[in-house]
Parts: C-alpha cells; sequence; structure tokens
C-alpha cells in the first residue's frame, strides 16, 4: 500500500465525517427550502453511525501517519467512539427541539459534523500542530452553534462570552506551544517527550503549564470553568447536551494524550497542577451546584465536578489511571445524555422549561420518567448499583494504588456533598407535590432516556466489555 | 440453574416479584391488592426457599457453605457468593422479617401501594446480597444500594419531617460508606483481589490495620448506629412507616454489627485489640447515656430507637470482648433485638394506625380494651428489659459474660444499662397500658384484629422460645465463631512474637 492510501486508510471515519460535511452543505444550499432542515439531519446522523462502524476497521494498536501527525490506536479509537456517539445522539435530540424553537436550519448538523471532525483530529494528534488544528476546528464550530438561536438574547450572550473566552485560552495555549517548541525544537509528542527528558527547563514547564491551561478551558474545570454555567444556561438544549457529551470527550482524551506522551519526564510537574484542579474542580462543583434552580445551569456544575472525578484517574499517571479515565469518560457521557434527554423531555405545552421545581411530583404525573431521570441522578452521585459508581471505583482505586490519599479523600467528601443535590432531584420528583403535566416528548427524546436509564441501571450486570475494552485502549498509550 | 446456585435465587426471587409488580397496570382497588398478594407471595416463597438453604447448610463446619462464583469486573472483582455461620441467621432472620413488614403494611399504606411493594422487595434483595457477598465490592455494592429504597420509604411514605429525615439518613450513611469504599481500594492494592475468603488469609500490615480498621469502623459505627453517630436512627425511625422502622431495627442495624464480624476483627486483629478500648468505651457511653435520653422521650417511636441504640451497645460491646461467649452472644443480641425492636414497632404501629399519633401522653388505660395487645405489648417489653425466659435475657447474659472476662470495669458499667432499660421500657409500658382510660379519642378502640394477631403471634413464641432454647442459633453460628476467635487470638500471638524478635 502506497502511503497515501495508508494514511487515508488509517483516517478514514475523519475522511468520511470531511466528506459528508462538505456534501450535505451542499445538498442544504442547493436543495433545502427556506434554509430549513429537511433531511440533512437525518443524513448527517447516517455519516456519523457510518464513521463510528468504521472505528471497528481499525487494525493494530498503533500506527501514525501523515508525517507524524497523526495517530491511530486503540486509545483514539476508543475516544472516538465516545466522541462519535455524543454527537451522533445529540443530532437525533435536537432534531424535535429545533423544529420546535424554529431554528431548524441546515447548517446545524454540518457544523455538528464539523466540529466532529475537529474532535477525532484533536484525539488523533500526534504534535502541537495537529492539536491546535483540531482544537480550532471544533471550537469554531461550537461557538456557532453555542449562539444558534440567534434571536435569543441569551443565547447570543453564551456565544459570545464563549468565543471570547475560548480565544483568550487558544491564545495562551498558542503561547505554551511556543514555549514548548522554542525549549525543545520540536513539536511532535515523542520527540517533546524525549527532549524533556532529564531536562525539565523553566521555559518547558512554563509552557506546559500555558497548554493544560487551554485544554483546562475546553475541560471546563477549574481556575476555567467560568464560561461552563452561562454557556450551559444560554445554548439551546441539544447544544449543550452537545458539549456536555461530545467535546468534553475530546478534551479529555487529547489532555490525557499529550500528558502520558509528551511530558512523561516531568511527571512531578504536571502531576500537581492536575490534582490541584482536581480538588479545586469536585469542591466547586458539589458545593456551587446546592444553590441552582436551574436544570441546566446545575447541569454545568455537576459536570465541572465530574471533570474533576475523571482528572483524579489522570493524576495518578499511571495505566489504570488512564484505564480509569476511559471507564468514567464512557459513563459519564451515558449519563449526561441520559439527563439531557431528560431535560429535553421537560416541556409544558409549547414551551421547554428548565427549573428544578417544574419536575415536582413527577413519579406521579409520568412514572417512568421520574424512575430514569432518578437512576441518572442517583447515577451521577455515584451510589452503587448503578453504573456511576463504578466510574467512581476505577478513577478512586487508581488514585489509592498510586498512593494519593488524600486526593482521593477529598474526592469522596465532595461527593457526599454533591449527593445532597441529586437528592434533592430525586427528592423534588418523588416527595413533592404534583406540578403541571409535561406534554408527550418525542419518540427519539423518550428512546434515548430510556436506553441510557437502563444501561446505566443494568451495567453492574455486565461491566466486564467495558472493563476489557478500556483496558486495552489504556495499554496501546503507554 | 444457569451456574447460579440457591443463595442466587434467594437474591434473585424477590425481583422477580418486583418486576411483576410492575407490570401491573392501573391504579385502582384490584390492582393494590394484588400488588399486596404479589408481595406477600413473593416474600413467602423466599423465605420457604432460605429455608431450604439452611436445611442444606451444614452447622458443624466453620467454612463458607453454598458457594457460587462467576465472572463479574475483572479478574481481581467477582460475583462471589456463600454463607457461614455468621451470615446464615441474619439471611433467615431477614427472610423472616420481610413477611411481616409487607403484612404490617396492609392497610396503612394505602396510597403508592404498587412502588411501596416494589420498593420493599428491591431492599430485600440487597440485605440478602449484602449477607451472603463474598466479594467485598459485591458486598459494598449491596450495603450501599439499600440506601436508596430505603430513602424513598422513608421520603415518600413517611411522617411529617420526613424530608428531613431521609435526607439525614442517607448523607450519614454514605459519608461513613465512602471512606470504608477508599479502604477497599487500598486492601485491593495489597491483596490484588477482593474475594473476602483471600482477604481473610491476608495479613495486612500493622500501620495499614489502623487506618483500614478506622475506615471501616466509620462505616459501621454509623450504621450499626453507635454513640455519637446514633443521631440520624431516631429520626429515620419516627418519619419511617411502620415496616420501615422494623426493617430498620430489624436488619439494617445489623449490617454494622455483621461488618465487624466479617471484616474488622478477622482482617484487622491487631488494630481490633488496639481499639477495643475505644469501642468498650463508646458502647458503654451508648448503653447508659441513651437509656437515660430514653426514658425523657414523649414518642413511643423514639423511645425504641434510643433502646436500639442501647441494645446496639451490647452488641459492640460483645463483639469486641473477642471470647466465644462475647461474639455469640452479639450474634444471638442482634437476631433478638430484630425480633423484638421489629415486634415493638409493629405494636407502635398497631395504635398508630388507630389513633394516628405516637404521643405517648395521648395514650392510657389501653388494658380496658384492648386486653389482647397489652398481653402482646407486655411480653415484648419484657424481652427489650431481658427478662430472663425471653430472648432478650441471653444476648445480654452473653455479651456481659463475655466482656467481664475481657475487662470487669466494663461490665460492670454495663449492667446499670439493664436497670436502666427496665426502667424506661415499664414506665412506657405503665403510661400507654395501665393509668385512667379516660382519652375520649381512645373510648372506641378496637383490639387486634385476625391479621394484627397473625402477625405477632409468630414472633412472639420465637421471642420465648428462642428465650429458653436459644440452642438453635447458637449452634447455627458456634463453629464460625470458634475459628474466628481462635484465628484473632493466632494473629494477635504472631504479632507478639514478631514485636518480641525484633
Amino acid at each position: 500500500m502506497t502511503s497515501l492510501s495508508l494514511a487515508l486508510a488509517h483516517s478514514l471515519p475523519e475522511v468520511t465525517l470531511a466528506l459528508g460535511a462538505l456534501s450535505l452543505l451542499m445538498l442544504g444550499v442547493f436543495f433545502a427550502k427556506d434554509g430549513r432542515d429537511w433531511i440533512i439531519s437525518e443524513l448527517a446522523i447516517v455519516v456519523l453511525g457510518l464513521a463510528f462502524l468504521q472505528l471497528f476497521l481499525g487494525i493494530g494498536p498503533k500506527v501514525v501517519v501523515w508525517d507524524g501527525a497523526f495517530v491511530d490506536d486503540t486509545y483514539g479509537r476508543f475516544m472516538k467512539g465516545l466522541a462519535l456517539i455524543g454527537s451522533l445522539v445529540t443530532l437525533i435530540l435536537s432534531m424535535d427541539y429545533m423544529r420546535r424553537e424554529k431554528i431548524d436550519q441546515f447548517e446545524f448538523p454540518v457544523l455538528v459534523l464539523l466540529a466532529t471532525l475537529g474532535m477525532l483530529m484533536l484525539i488523533s494528534a500526534q504534535n502541537l500542530m495537529a492539536l491546535y488544528l483540531g482544537l480550532e476546528l471544533m471550537s469554531l464550530a461550537l461557538y456557532v452553534i453555542a449562539a444558534f438561536h440567534r434571536d435569543n438574547v441569551r443565547a447570543s450572550e453564551a456565544g459570545l462570552k464563549y468565543f471570547a473566552l475560548g480565544a483568550l485560552s487558544s491564545g495562551m495555549m498558542l503561547y505554551g506551544a511556543s514555549l514548548l517548541y522554542g525549549f525543545a525544537g520540536t513539536v511532535s509528542f515523542e520527540g517533546l517527550a524525549a527532549a524533556i527528558k532529564g531536562h525539565a527547563t523553566v521555559g518547558v514547564v512554563f509552557g506546559l503549564v500555558f497548554v493544560l491551561a487551554g485544554l483546562a478551558f475546553k475541560m471546563s474545570v477549574v481556575p476555567f470553568h467560568m464560561w461552563t454555567p452561562d454557556v450551559y444556561e444560554g445554548a439551546p438544549t441539544p447544544v449543550t447536551a452537545f458539549f456536555a457529551s461530545a467535546a468534553k470527550m475530546a478534551a479529555v482524551a487529547i489532555t490525557v494524550r499529550i500528558i502520558m506522551t509528551a511530558f512523561p519526564g516531568v511527571t512531578a510537574q504536571w502531576q500537581q497542577i492536575i490534582i490541584f484542579i482536581a480538588i479545586l474542580s469536585m469542591a466547586l462543583g458539589s458545593f456551587a451546584a446546592i444553590g441552582q434552580t436551574n436544570i441546566k445551569r446545575l447541569m454545568a456544575y455537576s459536570s465541572i465536578g465530574h471533570m474533576g472525578f475523571a482528572l483524579v484517574g489522570l493524576a495518578a499517571g499511571t495505566q489504570q489511571g488512564v484505564q480509569g479515565v476511559l471507564v468514567y469518560m464512557a459513563i459519564y457521557l451515558v449519563m449526561t445524555l441520559g439527563t439531557f434527554a431528560g431535560i429535553l423531555s421537560m416541556r409544558v405545552g409549547d414551551t421547554y422549561v428548565e427549573k428544578i421545581s417544574d419536575l415536582s411530583g413527577l413519579a406521579r404525573t409520568n412514572g417512568p420518567m421520574a424512575f430514569f431521570l432518578a437512576a441518572m441522578m442517583l447515577s451521577l452521585a455515584g451510589i452503587p448499583p448503578l453504573a456511576g459508581f463504578f466510574a467512581k471505583w476505577y478513577v478512586f482505586n487508581a488514585a489509592i494504588q498510586a498512593n494519593l490519599y488524600p486526593l482521593a479523600v477529598i474526592g469522596v467528601l465532595s461527593s457526599v456533598v454533591a449527593c445532597f443535590y441529586y437528592l434533592r432531584i430525586v427528592k423534588v420528583m418523588y416527595f413533592d407535590e404534583a406540578a403541571a403535566k409535561f406534554a408527550r416528548p418525542s419518540m427519539a427524546v423518550s428512546a434515548v432516556l430510556m436506553f441510557a436509564s437502563l444501561l446505566i441501571v443494568f451495567f453492574a450486570f455486565w461491566p466486564a466489555p467495558l472493563d476489557a475494552a478500556a483496558a486495552a485502549a489504556a495499554k496501546s498509550l503507554f | 440453574m444457569f451456574g447460579f446456585g440457591i443463595l442466587s435465587g434467594l437474591i434473585v426471587l424477590p425481583l422477580i416479584g418486583a418486576a411483576f409488580i410492575l407490570l401491573l397496570r392501573g391504579d385502582d382497588e384490584a390492582t393494590k391488592r394484588n400488588a399486596r398478594w404479589a408481595a406477600l407471595i413473593t416474600t413467602f416463597v423466599t423465605f420457604a426457599l432460605s429455608i431450604y438453604a439452611w436445611q442444606l447448610f451444614d452447622t458443624k463446619s466453620a467454612s463458607f457453605q453454598l458457594v457460587e462464583q462467576m465472572g463479574w469486573v475483572n479478574a481481581g472483582l467477582s460475583y462471589k457468593l456463600g454463607v457461614d455461620g455468621i451470615s446464615m441467621p441474619f439471611v433467615l432472620l431477614t427472610t423472616f422479617l420481610m413477611p411481616f413488614c409487607i403484612a404490617a403494611s396492609w392497610v396503612s399504606i394505602s396510597n403508592r401501594v404498587k412502588e411501596y411493594m416494589v420498593a420493599f422487595l428491591v431492599l430485600e434483595t440487597l440485605m440478602i446480597g449484602v449477607f451472603c457477598a463474598l466479594d467485598l465490592v459485591l458486598f459494598y455494592v449491596f450495603f450501599e444500594a439499600g440506601l436508596i429504597p430505603m430513602f424513598l420509604i422513608i421520603g415518600v411514605w413517611g411522617g411529617k419531617r420526613r424530608i428531613y429525615a431521609s435526607f439525614k439518613f442517607f448523607l450519614y450513611t454514605l459519608l461513613g460508606s465512602l471512606l470504608m469504599l477508599l479502604a477497599i481500594m487500598a486492601m485491593y492494592g495489597v491483596a490484588g483481589t477482593t474475594d473476602i475468603t483471600t482477604l481473610l488469609k491476608t495479613s495486612f500490615p500493622l500501620s495499614m490495620q489502623k487506618w483500614l480498621w478506622l475506615a471501616f469502623f466509620a462505616s459501621f459505627a454509623v450504621k450499626m448506629p453507635m454513640w455519637p453517630v446514633h443521631t440520624w436512627l431516631p429520626d429515620a425511625h419516627v418519619e419511617a412507616p411502620t415496616a420501615g422502622s422494623v426493617i430498620l431495627a430489624g436488619i439494617l442495624l445489623k449490617m454494622g454489627g455483621y461488618g465487624f464480624l466479617r471484616f474488622s476483627l478477622p482482617m484487622f486483629p491487631d488494630a481490633s485489640q488496639y481499639f477495643a478500648p475505644l469501642v468498650w468505651t463508646l458502647s458503654v457511653v451508648a448503653i447508659i447515656y441513651t437509656s437515660l435520653v430514653a426514658m425523657v422521650q414523649e414518642d413511643m417511636k423514639k423511645l425504641i430507637a434510643y433502646s436500639s441504640v442501647a441494645h446496639m451497645g451490647f452488641v459492640t460491646m460483645g463483639l469486641f470482648a473477642m471470647n466465644a461467649q462475647g461474639v455469640q452472644g452479639a450474634i444471638f443480641q442482634m437476631v433478638s433485638h430484630g425480633l423484638v425492636s421489629g415486634a415493638l414497632f409493629l405494636c407502635v404501629g398497631v395504635v398508630y394506625d388507630r389513633i394516628h399519633t405516637r404521643d405517648i401522653a395521648a395514650y392510657g388505660g389501653l388494658v380496658q380494651r384492648m386486653p389482647i395487645y397489652a398481653v402482646v405489648f407486655m411480653v415484648f417489653t419484657m424481652a427489650n428489659v431481658g427478662l430472663p425466659g425471653t430472648s432478650g435475657f441471653v444476648g445480654e447474659f452473653l455479651t456481659l459474660l463475655g466482656v467481664f472476662n475481657a475487662n470487669s470495669w466494663v461490665a460492670l458499667f454495663a449492667t446499670t444499662g439493664v436497670i436502666l432499660s427496665a426502667a424506661y421500657a415499664l414506665y412506657l409500658y405503665r403510661r400507654i397500658i395501665f393509668g385512667v382510660f379516660d382519652k375520649p379519642a381512645l373510648q372506641g378502640i378496637m383490639d387486634l384484629d385476625k391479621r394484627e394477631i397473625a402477625i405477632l403471634a409468630p414472633l412472639l413464641v420465637l421471642t420465648i422460645y428462642y428465650g429458653v432454647h436459644p440452642g438453635p442459633i447458637l449452634d447455627a453460628c458456634a463453629a464460625s465463631v470458634d475459628l474466628l476467635v481462635k484465628n484473632y487470638d493466632a494473629a494477635l500471638a504472631a504479632t507478639k512474637t514478631a514485636a518480641l524478635a525484633r
């Protein structure tokens, strides 16, 4: 096989997405009436599904192509799978919402495809250039869809805020990348690792800090989390689901990859940064969410806390820790998508509501939905036998095996605090008097909610496949 | 069947019943009746199966029996079940008490009956799982998952301050358990597995043992509950519906004692020895202090709740005496307390269903209209006091004997608790059953009906039967307890030799 076709073969999902996005754009421009969605969303779902299936064609634990810029490995395929699931489900969730809110333009699925393409490139990035390229492709598409409801003040504000802060973080990241290049003389992750080993100069550490700051912004962890609550609240709900699911997968994936492949020589330095942001995120995510009344805002703080928990696994810096992060992200993805499907089912008449009190007495008006949402909340709180418990087991176990006892203790303590506000939602649904009944959600939304909850509830019966897949993926990174 | 054994059957059966009830449609009286009957039949079948398991169980052997194992998460964490002489009595206690809980809720629970029954059946599954699990993580999953149905039971069907009580119950217990979870991870790091049979043979370094012991203690002391972390219990008891209180007092509290027996004592013998004075002190404080607190309660359920804390003090005290009498007495005391306090809560439920208040001052002279009730309540009160001839006596006597052999001062102080328990229990009895019968609300009160007699009679018989013939329970756990004590002494001796050799 020639090197070009080899490279194409290893980046087949990306190629599919790129071609799909471009042709759907053309299709939309020339055939969709009044710029309406027409069947573009459905086709985009097909494209994403195709890309997902192509992941399973991947062979070999690790192949580097495109002149060392792109790596195709088990780790990447695992995280790409998660990101693709996130995008695909987001589109499924969005169709009904967009139509009702009258913002069902064909650009939305195309932008989602482009953002997803950026995520996949980001996950597979093997040098700083590719990293930045993927990151910007993802971010620019995300800025636009955050403000997709352009007649809505909140959404425009969210988009603008996200853009301004995002640009700042990109700048920091570029600055860090240039420092790294200046001190190490290379942009490739493996080259960096070789150059840094034993020569951890101040410049390299500065570069590391700035790059991590940029990535922390995308993961929305403290102290770069300020945009999260506003953007989550302001953006259209399916877009929020997209931010919370697929975008998080990509950001975490590249953070783990760059730390594990480029910075093993400065473990002491990055480890204290990660521990610091993990502790702050867990604490802030737990305490700040207590006072929230808007469920999207609450989910924003909850996601900050969950990123903190995931980073506990990364802080361990071991293969077991990476496996923990992978399991955590997989389970978190399902929980997030399920919860947002629940939020999208909160509709009274023709208006979507998003206050926690709107859920009052849901157990009486809509028993199954209350049960599914309660399962989500308890799983987010990490109560066994739900899947969220196993996610926490993996990351905290890795931290304990790496002797990070204080981190683990702070982690479980903040998870008790966090448990309070998840329980409050269960309380509102089960103990309180019934509020207005929700309108019947669309089939797709109910199906996502139900499917996600069943996965969460029954995960405990058969956790071995995820364990094995995550173990294989983590192994390929070392 | 499919490689699963009888214990899996015990765990799955209530779930099948719950699934069946979930499939029932409609909200009319007929559906409610079907749900009640389905739950009752399920619990009876489960009880019958547990009796069958008991027949297969060899009480002479100290090893784990009816063991079954399957792959679960990975090489270290497996699905492994088994029972020995320590866990078998608790399995039977659980399956035995469940039908009474369902029957006791027959009339008093009239809204959301289906959900109620499902919650109870799921809870039964989880409780049986706790006592059967032979994998530490599996144990933790069952142990912790039990919070969810109990949270709902208190919160949905509870009294006025149900929300406060349910949150307090949940968060209190969760905090303790999560520290234990970290300890489990640390043990996994040492042993490479969470198989309990392997962990029982693993010896942990002394410095680590102390931390592990404290982490486990945090969980079990809250669950027990021991003074000073008992404050969730009176709230939870008072607000829970009658059957919830029965399960809480009868089974959930026993998980703490079971945890000490299964993990703390055999796995961390040196730390247990080191911390035994702490446990004794807390137990004695619990026995004396909570008995005094019980004396001034105005609420019947609260009084019984505080008396539960005092009785659990005897259990922890006996456990950490770490001799055969003390441990056997503790196990017996737990089983007996499960029957007696469960029955006492049922008795309170009887009058609560009629008058809808738990205020002691609202009653008086009930013997005039309710002679049968007075007799039944008297037997359980006496058992609660620990009168010879009732099951309460055997447990208290054995634990006191055990602890006397270990430390006579502890026994001396604890014995005053027996006197105090007589004081508050008899005082309660006098205020409710005797006295002037002049309250207008009580004039039309009816004596026990057939259903209530059917619920209380078996408990009454067992309380007296075990009081005069404690053999069955003591024999069941004898072999396992002997092994536990033997290993414990051997481990302490080994540590001593190692210390001398240095």
